[in-house]
């Protein structure tokens, strides 16, 4: 990249400059015409002068000038008009001027704007195009937060910069030159201490400012790693606080802040300082005008008048010098991010553009052999983790590749997988070096995963076509005003140096996938699913989603149905004790208390809790229903058991995530409360207490708590006050509650409550497993299979794919590899996350899933469990860094020692 | 509905289970009021014959006190499932992983129905720092296994001995 910011600027923006330059130079003349007029109209219609006569009249816009040899010229005579019309017209013409000038000064502002708005975006984009071709290594070195600081906060100056680099230096320069000159005109003597003093301030400013530059240097620093140490921070969070550490942190933090305030009272200090010395300079020449001039002038030598006109020219000459002097340290200022953040991403080697160039079309299959020629890699600590290593993967070879951490084989995968890069030696593939070739072919035609896994935050299912999509491989067409819109950004993105690429297009590269389209994507999609063993976790993240039944009318209707076809099958199965369903008449002693007496859900939380408390309508119905009472002495047995279980334990004790009825910090409010009301009737207790107590109950579930509350009785009663809930509800009570009806979608719900329509039993540990298994199944052959994976790839993976567990997103990670048809798998223990059995049946999977259809990819597998190496044809056992033995399997496993079992 | 569930509910309350907790060695040195909240934070779960308790290679996320029933203990060796112990009614299983995070080092099956508390990790290990005598409890437990094991190790080996003779 360039090194100084100017010829940046210049480069890309000559012609633009050069424009406004012209601009700048025209929006002078109805300027200075501005100037004049005031003066014309306060003499003339005002004061009267060549309005003698009560009746003369003068001409208005009169057009003539004298041609030099040919005399007066009059091409207008122009209007004649009276004093008040004068008047008139002048003001009209002033107000005019102001308009004229008001656009100009708009248009300029704008495209000024613009023009740094471009240069900005140019520089961002040129920025991350660095970072998408940085070096491996250099991405252990940079903090992630002081690279998007630099990009985001540090070059942003510089668009603002942009529209002033060459406009403002020629407009401010101007000016202060023609005082310059004026002054020199009107006398040679005070023209020349002027100009001594401004060459003064010209030569000392900006030599006192250069402190201020290394201090500006040292600021921009200090703010980075700040940014970098915060994002620290957050990312460490749980190690800091595991570790007592916070403190520490804390420390860190201060000590830095209080260097970043150091350095800016320091800069605070030499800034006014040197503005100081500016104001000093910029008032001692007025000074010596006086003194000198003056003087000059008692002696006889200087015309008084001509001391006056100097006097007044000089009143122009401080404002555009110091607004030069201004841009000036704006400039130097610019130019020291500048040259910080090219410092920056100036990374050798980079990645040659045409290694990562576009190709549209698919490429072809790589049919020479992938090898480690004589290969060494270091770590950052420069110790050889690889040493001279050679090794040759053919295509369709199946090479295990084990040893251990310290083997050196994970370091040999990431070299295959162009992670890293090699010290000495080569990785080539077929004749070529792999770093030569364009990552069209080695990136498609090589897939690598490992377990250290990067989601994108989005779907599950953007993440899972991620590795698909190289190329916008549709033209989309736009139509009315998206196509205009288009056609803009085409533009736009053209003048900034951006590409064009489309990113509504269509970049799923269907082929690669080995499909044709996106109809027949999804039967590869769940295939890949399946091998990672992948679709059971994504089911269960479907199920539990909600949906819209309005959106998905159709889908809502089948899973309504399927209520009826779940309980048939639980009966065929003798399994009905799994779930217990709701039915309106009877009581669901897996429901919670709460549950039963609405038969239904409560879908806004808060305005429940305030109805509960303040709404007559609950109340009068317990009554009626004889339950205030009995909720009432079930909530003091509540309230008594939770107390006594958990009084003594600290607010933070793990224990708390069983408790359901009540916070932690409301223990001590209801050992209080079981005091007060201890011994009195229910009338007796203040109402607000009463409830307190009473909506303890609404949580209860007697399978789960077993505390003994519910009797026969009491359930009855509970089931008979149901209807007066769902009918009587009163109209602003309306949608706080959404009722259970056997045949209707509850939109509150999930999927699987309501396929369920009924609470899972607490007995057995493996009922969910065992009804999600039957849920499965049901979907599968009712044909609703599909559309409920299809939530589940909807499914929001949240920041750095942190809402799926660890082993989920290796699962991912490796279906995302598998997905894509290459000619080489690296997988570089790609389930760590995951127990030895899931690590097993998995790398079945792979195998079956890669050798169907007549495909036989090469795969490089570094195992952890060495039992699996009976898949391969060859195991190739890394000891130290080196290559001990190579062989193929069946000899392989004769030899195998124990010492591999035992480490 | 209501009438045949009620019919099936054998509700055992949280009092019963902290009757049959004190029943268990490793938990008699504790006061009734933490072995109530030791069931209440537990899940009360029921196994049929023939279900599997935890497989393994697991990883151990609870410990299993079995409250009612039977179940073998297996170990996977290269012929197959060998059965190295049983364990039954008011006795302890998978305490091991959970206390020195390794994957489960057999699977447990019921041969019975069983009926099990089933403690969580965290509740486990928290419940072992609150009470140093559960923890020393514990230490007993695993040497006696572990003396068990060495003697049968060492007979082992005396046999391979003079097989070799």
């Amino acid at each position: 990249m360039e090194t100084r910011l100017s010829r940046y600027i210049w480069t890309h923006t000559r012609k633009q400059q050069l424009w406004i330059l012209l601009v700048v130079a025209l929006s002078m003349v109805p300027y200075f015409l501005s100037f004049d007029l005031p003066k014309q109209i306060v003499n003339g219609p005002i004061q009267g002068e060549g309005f003698e006569g009560p009746e003369a009249t003068q001409a208005f816009l009169p057009i003539s000038f004298s041609l030099p040899g040919f005399g007066e010229v009059n091409l207008f005579s122009g209007f004649q008009l009276e004093r008040e019309g004068m008047l008139l017209a002048l003001s009209l013409v002033f107000l005019l001027l102001v308009i004229i000038n008001g656009l100009f000064k708009f248009y300029i502002n704008t495209y000024k704007g613009r023009l740094g708005e471009r240069l900005l975006r140019r520089i961002r984009f040129e920025l991350v195009d660095r970072v998408l071709r940085f070096p491996p290594s250099h991405f252990k070195r940079v903090k992630p937060a002081e690279i998007s600081t630099m990009i985001k906060d540090e070059v942003e100056p510089l668009g603002g910069f942009t529209g002033d680099a060459f406009v403002q230096p020629a407009l401010l320069g101007g000016q202060a030159l023609t005082a310059l000159i004026f002054i020199l005109l009107q006398s040679l003597w005070l023209g020349l201490v002027a100009a001594f003093i401004v060459a003064i301030q010209a030569v000392i400013i900006p030599r006192m400012r250069r402190r201020l530059l290394v201090l500006g240097r040292e600021r921009q620093l200090t703010a980075r790693e700040l940014s970098g140490r915060v994002s620290e921070i957050v990312d460490g969070i749980g190690t800091i606080r595991g570790h007592d550490t916070s403190n520490y942190e804390r420390a860190d933090i201060a000590a830095r802040l209080g260097r970043i305030f150091k350095i800016r009272y320091d800069l605070y200090q030499w800034k006014f300082l040197v503005k100081f010395l500016n104001n000093f300079l910029a008032q001692v020449t007025p000074f010596l005008f006086y003194s000198i001039g003056g003087y000059f002038a008692l002696q006889g030598r200087l015309d008084i008048g001509q001391l006056v006109a100097v006097i007044g020219a000089y009143k122009d000459l401080p404002g555009p010098l110091k607004e030069l002097i201004d841009w000036d340290q704006a400039r130097q200022d610019v130019q020291v991010k500048y040259a910080q953040v090219v410092d920056q991403f100036s990374v050798e080697p980079l990645i040659d553009p045409s290694v990562q160039a576009i190709a549209v079309t698919s490429v072809a299959p790589i049919t020479g052999a992938l090898a480690a020629v004589n290969l060494s890699v270091s770590d950052d600590g420069g110790s050889k983790v690889v040493e001279h290593v050679s090794l040759q993967v053919h295509p369709g070879e199946a090479i295990a590749i084990t040893g251990g951490s310290t083997g050196g084989g994970e370091a040999l995968a990431e070299a295959f997988g162009r992670l890293t890069w090699p010290e000495t030696g080569r990785i080539v593939v077929g004749d070529d070096d792999i770093h030569d070739l364009p990552e069209s072919v080695v990136g498609r035609r090589i897939s690598y995963a490992s377990s250290e896994v990067y989601i994108f935050h989005g779907s599950l299912g953007d993440n899972l076509l991620y590795g698909l999509k190289h190329a916008p491989l549709t033209e989309v067409v736009y139509e009315g005003d998206k196509a205009a819109h288009r056609r803009w950004e085409l533009l736009e993105a053209k003048l900034a140096g951006n590409p064009s690429l489309d990113v509504n297009s269509d970049w799923i590269d269907y082929g690669a996938a080995g499909a044709t389209g996106p109809d027949d994507l999804f039967a590869k999609v769940r295939e890949v699913l399946d091998t990672a063993l992948l679709t059971n976790d994504i089911m269960a993240l479907a199920v539990r989603s909600t949906i819209n039944p309005a959106q998905h009318e159709a889908f809502a209707g089948e899973i309504v149905d399927m209520r009826g076809a779940l309980r048939r099958r639980l009966e065929a199965e003798k399994l009905s004790d799994l779930v217990v369903f709701f039915e309106p008449g009877s009581y669901n002693v897996e429901a919670t208390v709460g549950e039963n007496l609405l038969f239904g859900t409560v879908t806004n939380q808060a305005r429940w809790e305030k109805a509960l408390e303040s709404h007559p309508f609950f109340k009068t119905v317990l009554k009626r229903a004889g339950l205030h009472e009995n909720f009432y002495e079930m909530g003091l047995e509540i309230a008594g058991n939770v107390v006594e279980l958990f009084r003594d334990l600290p607010p933070d004790h793990p224990f708390f995530q069983q408790l359901t009825f009540m916070a932690a910090e409301e223990i001590p409010t209801y050992e209080a409360l079981l005091q007060k009301v201890r011994g009195r009737a229910i009338d007796d207790v203040s109402e607000d207490d009463a409830i307190k107590i009473i909506r303890l109950c609404f949580g209860y579930i007697e399978p789960r708590h077993r505390f003994g509350l519910l009797s026969e009785e009491l359930m009855a009663q509970i089931v008979e006050a149901r209807r007066e809930f769902s009918e009587g509800l009163p109209e602003d009570l309306v949608g706080i509650i959404e009722h259970y009806q056997p045949n209707r979608y509850i939109a509150s719900a999930s999927i699987i409550d309501n396929v369920l329509f009924g609470r899972i039993g607490h007995r057995h540990t493996d009922g969910s497993e065992r009804i999600r298994a039957i849920v499965r199944d049901l979907f599968e052959s009712l044909g609703l299979y599909n559309n409920v994976l299809a939530f589940g790839l909807d499914f929001d993976v949240g920041a750095g794919g942190k809402r799926l567990t660890a082993g989920q997103r290796q699962k991912l990670n490796l279906a995302r590899a598998l997905i894509r048809m290459s000619d080489f798998y690296i997988f570089n223990q790609p389930l760590l996350a995951l127990d030895q059995r899931a690590q097993e049946q998995i790398t079945r999977n792979v195998f079956a899933f890669l050798r169907q259809d007549d495909r036989k990819p090469a795969i490089v597998w570094v195992l952890a469990n060495p039992a699996l190496s009976e898949l391969f044809d060859r195991q190739a056992h890394f000891e130290n860094g080196h290559l001990v033995s190579d062989e193929a399997v069946e000899t392989a496993a004769k030899d195998s020692d124990y010492k591999e079992l035992a480490s | 509905m209501l009438a045949t569930h009620s019919e099936k509910r054998t509700v055992m309350l949280l009092k019963d289970e902290v009757e049959m907790l004190r029943r268990i060695t490793l938990f008699s040195g504790l006061p009734p009021a933490k072995l109530k909240l030791l069931a209440f934070t537990s899940d009360r779960v029921m196994y049929s014959a023939g279900e599997s308790l935890f497989h393994q290679g697991d990883i151990g996320d609870a410990a299993y006190v079995i409250l009612s029933g039977r179940a073998d203990v297996l170990v996977a060796t290269p012929t197959g499932q060998l059965k190295v112990a049983e364990v039954e009614q008011n006795s302890i299983v998978g305490e091991i992983a959970i206390l020195c995070n390794t994957p489960r080092t057999a699977t447990v099956k019921t041969s019975t129905a069983l009926e099990a508390l089933r403690i969580r990790k965290d509740d486990f290990l928290k419940l072992l720092a609150d009470f140093p005598e559960m923890a020393v409890e514990i230490m007993r437990v695993l040497a006696d296994r572990l003396s068990q094991t060495t003697s049968e190790l060492t007979e082992a080996r005396s046999r391979a001995q003079r097989a070799e003779a």
